[in-house]
This record gives structure tokens, C-alpha cells and sequence, in this order.
């Protein structure tokens, strides 16, 4: 079965063909389309979340690399819920009249099982059932996966999600934003132990984050660090890596507590990462050391799987088809779509 | 009105003293920079108005909105927002025909697209605390200045 996946949640357009037997045929966002001006000629430039003028040519796009043709297509996936309603109504709409036009069945996806799923797009896949830690700038979520569509919450952000604080620390420190990576990178030149930030909530049982009160404590901690105005630049700038490494291991060390706690609390040995943040180096290193010593493993699909993207919708569509379900001639998306509430599907009919 | 507050908790309880006297519709802009505290007043705020769920920042979904009862209120932060055309992305029309309560987030940044403010919430650092200067900006706004004064 061939699927069509739509992704048009929040701020990325983007649209993938899967092949449950060949895999991955295309995969296009349509911000690296403009960067290789493939639509032939001057790509406008047009605003973020403006998925009405972008998500037809990165359909069109996408069929012609994958060598395609309508015809060829055996359903289509489009992201529901949960995200930005006139962002999530743009996909809906087209996917489900491509899939009308086409005479093929259309399927509701939740953008976050297209991110727990996203692991098993690589080789070797992990197998059912794992923990999987879903970490961005919108999310902070550990999750157990039993199978496709039995999903239980062990743990949510509270306020900021982790991405969030280092987009924004990233920022205090006098970084563009979203710097979260430019962080990373300022930290690598920090002391350790110069400074020692607190692990939020790992004091007392549960598995929620939050992360709101790390960016205060930087904050307090520059502008402490800083008052003094005879402070030479040099010194200034090594005072910043120092925060900047000090804010990283609090994020990293809270988040692996936690994941090992989720692991003790469901008797899962297997952890998968996903989301932007889960490309951070720091965060890799020390899942591994902390985890995979214990016999356990940990999977990281490639960042191009990890942030919004297409092939993730497409990839959960296809199960969710293969399992039988389908939507009728209608559509409609949901906002605030709660990931428990997703139906489960058995694929041994 | 202002206000010198020490910590985060004693914001909390000066956006749940807001939103004791706060009547929908309405729309409140909140100003100030990063770490000033603005969504830890609008968590008081909704809590005060019985939401008991987790008050996430809206940074990256730009728009949380919150069924308390019968009265619907959405919390924006239009940081991430390039240009106020966006704005049409997030459905802000249907929003406003809803007689909702608005917070608004960074509202400087959707300039022009935005309804105006009946009050403005003015944040900034004091030290390890902050300050909180409120002001209003139509006849609904005084009359909510005056119940806070009063409560």
C-alpha cells in the first residue's frame, strides 16, 4: 500500500510517499524546496504557516520525485490534530478531496503518533512495546507505546518545554532565536562545575517537566554574574559558555532521570528518542551511558525524522489503513486531539 | 496600577486577583521581556477562573485555548509571528466573535492585526523580583481597574 502523508500542523508544509513494502519513496518539506528553488524559476517568499499556497506544489512536488502519479497512490494521511486549526483545516482539506478525487481511502493522523512512530521508518526498528521521550520545542512528553494506537501518558511539560528553554536561554544569552543549537555549541566552550543549576521536579516522584523556572534561574544568574560593569569582554563571553553549559547538563540530567524512571515504572527496556531536541549531543551521549550500560537500548531516528515532516504522518496513515481504518467523506480536525484517545489498531485480523 | 512582585507565586496571585474582576469579553495585552512573567500571570489568571489543567506556554502553538464553563478564553503569544498577516493562520477572527477573553502575548509583534486592548499589563525586572504596571485602555478597562482597586 502506497500512502500519501500530509503535514501541516504548525509551521512546516510538509508531504511523503510510503510504501509499506518499499518504504520511504519521497519526502519533502517545503522549506528545503524554496532554499533549491525547484518550483521552477522565483520562489516567492511566502509567510510561515501559509500551507493553503504552499502544500499543492509540495503534493505535486513530491509525486514527481518519487516518480509517481496520482493513480499510483492507494490512500492518503493528513495531520487532524493536535496544532493550529486553520493550519491542521488546510491539510485536512486536501488530503481528504485528493483522496476523494483519487477514489482512494483518507485517514485522520495525530501528529504526535506520527512523531512516536517516526523511529520505526529506520533500520533496525524498535520493537513494540517501548518509551519513547518525545522532546522539542513544543513538547516534553514520555510516552509508553504498547502498539499503533495504544499509547499511555507517563509524563508531560508542565510550562516550557525543553526545546522552549533553549530557544529562550539561548536568547538571554544574547543568542538569535530559536538558538537552542547555537547553545549547545556556546556550552562546549563551558567550565564545568563553575556553575550548578537545579534538576526540576526529580526531587519527588512523577514523571512531568518543568522547565520555566531553569530560564529564570539563568537569567538571574547573567545578570548576578554580570553586574559588574569592569567586567572585561573576554571574561563576559566565558561567563555566558559557563551558564550556557550549566543550563545544558540541568536539561540533559533532568531528562535522563526521568527516562530512566519511565523505563523502571513500565519494566521497558527500550527508549526511543524523538524531536528536535533529541539531535543534541550532550543528550545522546549521556541517554547511552545512562541506559544502554544496563542492557537496555535506545533508538534516535535521523533529525530529518525528529522535527514536523511528512513521512511521519505517511508512515502512521499507512498503518492505521493497513488496520483497516478509514475516514468517511467528510473531514475535521481537532485542535486539542488528546493522544489517548486515539483508537488502537490490530493488524492480526 | 503597580505592582512589586517577589516571586513567582505572588504573580500567579496577582493574575487570579485579575481575574476575579475580570468580565468577558475583553482583551489584555501583556508587555514585557523575556522571563517577566507573563505566562506565570496568565497561569494565576486561569486558575483563579477554575481551569485546574497544565498552563503550557504558548511560544510554539501560539494559541492555547481554555473552555472554563461557559466562558472561553485564549491565551496568545505572538513572539514566534513574522508578520501580523499571520495572524490570519490562527483563526483570530473566529476567536473574536466568540465574546471570549483574549490574553495576548507579545502583542506588538501582530501590530495591526490585532483587536485593541481594553488593559495593558506592563512587565519588567526589579532586581530578582518584577514589576507590574497595569493600564487601562477603554471604558471596559477602567471599569476592571476600578474593581481591582476596590477588591
Amino acid at each position: 500500500m502506497r500512502v500519501l502523508g500530509i503535514e501541516t500542523s504548525c509551521d512546516e508544509t510538509g508531504v511523503a510517499v510510503y510504501d509499506h513494502r518499499q518504504g520511504l519513496l519521497a519526502h519533502t518539506l517545503y522549506s528545503q524546496i524554496g532554499v533549491h528553488a525547484e518550483f521552477g524559476g522565483v520562489v516567492p517568499e511566502l509567510a510561515s504557516r501559509d500551507h493553503v499556497r504552499k502544500t499543492v506544489p509540495l503534493v505535486a512536488e513530491t509525486l514527481e520525485r518519487a516518480g509517481l502519479q496520482g493513480r499510483d497512490i492507494d490512500g492518503v494521511a493528513y495531520t487532524a490534530g493536535p496544532g493550529l486549526v486553520g493550519a491542521l483545516l488546510v491539510g485536512a482539506a486536501i488530503g481528504r478531496s485528493l483522496a476523494w478525487g483519487w477514489g482512494v481511502p483518507a485517514v485522520p493522523v495525530h501528529h504526535m503518533e506520527g512523531h512516536l512512530l517516526a523511529p520505526m521508518l529506520e533500520e533496525p526498528r524498535p520493537g513494540f512495546p517501548f518509551v519513547a521521550l518525545l522532546v522539542s520545542g513544543g513538547h516534553t512528553q514520555l510516552v509508553e507505546v504498547q502498539s499503533v494506537g495504544r499509547y499511555r501518558m507517563l509524563g508531560d511539560s508542565l510550562d516550557d518545554a525543553a526545546g522552549e528553554a533553549f530557544d529562550k536561554t539561548a536568547k538571554l544569552l544574547g543568542l538569535p532565536y530559536p538558538g537552542g543549537p547555537e547553545l549547545a555549541r556556546l556550552a562546549e566552550k563551558g567550565r564545568p562545575d563553575r556553575f550548578r543549576f537545579p534538576r526540576p521536579m526529580t526531587d519527588r516522584p512523577g514523571l512531568d517537566f518543568s522547565f520555566s523556572g531553569l530560564k529564570t534561574f539563568a537569567l538571574h544568574t547573567l545578570q548576578r554574574e554580570l553586574a559588574d560593569a569592569e567586567i572585561p569582554t573576554q571574561e563576559r563571553e566565558q561567563i555566558k559558555a559557563d551558564i550556557a553549559y550549566a543550563f545544558e547538563q540541568a536539561v540533559v540530567e533532568t531528562l535522563v532521570i526521568k527516562c530512566r524512571r519511565a523505563l523502571d515504572e513500565t519494566g521497558s527496556r527500550t527508549l526511543v528518542l524523538a524531536g528536535g531536541v533529541s539531535a543534541n549531543r550532550r543528550l545522546r551521549e549521556r541517554m547511552r551511558e545512562a541506559i544502554a550500560g544496563e542492557a537496555g537500548e535506545v533508538f534516535y531516528p535521523r533529525p530529518e525524522y525528529c522535527t514536523d515532516n511528512g513521512a511521519m504522518i505517511a508512515f502512521a496513515g499507512a498503518q492505521r489503513l493497513l488496520g483497516g481504518q478509514q475516514e468517511p467523506l467528510r473531514f475535521a480536525v481537532d485542535p486539542r486531539w488528546r493522544l489517548v484517545d486515539l483508537p488502537a489498531i490490530d493488524r492480526r485480523r | 496600577m503597580q505592582f512589586d512582585i517577589e516571586s513567582a507565586p505572588a504573580q500567579e496571585a496577582l493574575g487570579a486577583r485579575l481575574a476575579r474582576v475580570c468580565r468577558a469579553p475583553g482583551v489584555i495585552y501583556l508587555r514585557g521581556d523575556l522571563g517577566t512573567g507573563k505566562t506565570t500571570l496568565v497561569r494565576g489568571f486561569l486558575r483563579a477562573l477554575g481551569y485546574s489543567g497544565a498552563v503550557k506556554s504558548p511560544t510554539y502553538t501560539l494559541l492555547e485555548p481554555y473552555s472554563v464553563g461557559a466562558l472561553r478564553c485564549y491565551h496568545l503569544d505572538l513572539y514566534r509571528l513574522a508578520d501580523p498577516e499571520e495572524l490570519e493562520y490562527l483563526g483570530l477572527r473566529d476567536l473574536l466573535d466568540d465574546h471570549a477573553l483574549i490574553l495576548v502575548e507579545w502583542p506588538e509583534r501582530g501590530s495591526g492585526g490585532l483587536p485593541p486592548a481594553d488593559l495593558e499589563v506592563n512587565l519588567s525586572y526589579a532586581g530578582l523580583g518584577r514589576q507590574v504596571r497595569m493600564v487601562a485602555r477603554s471604558a471596559t478597562g477602567r471599569e476592571l481597574m476600578r474593581r481591582m482597586e476596590n477588591a
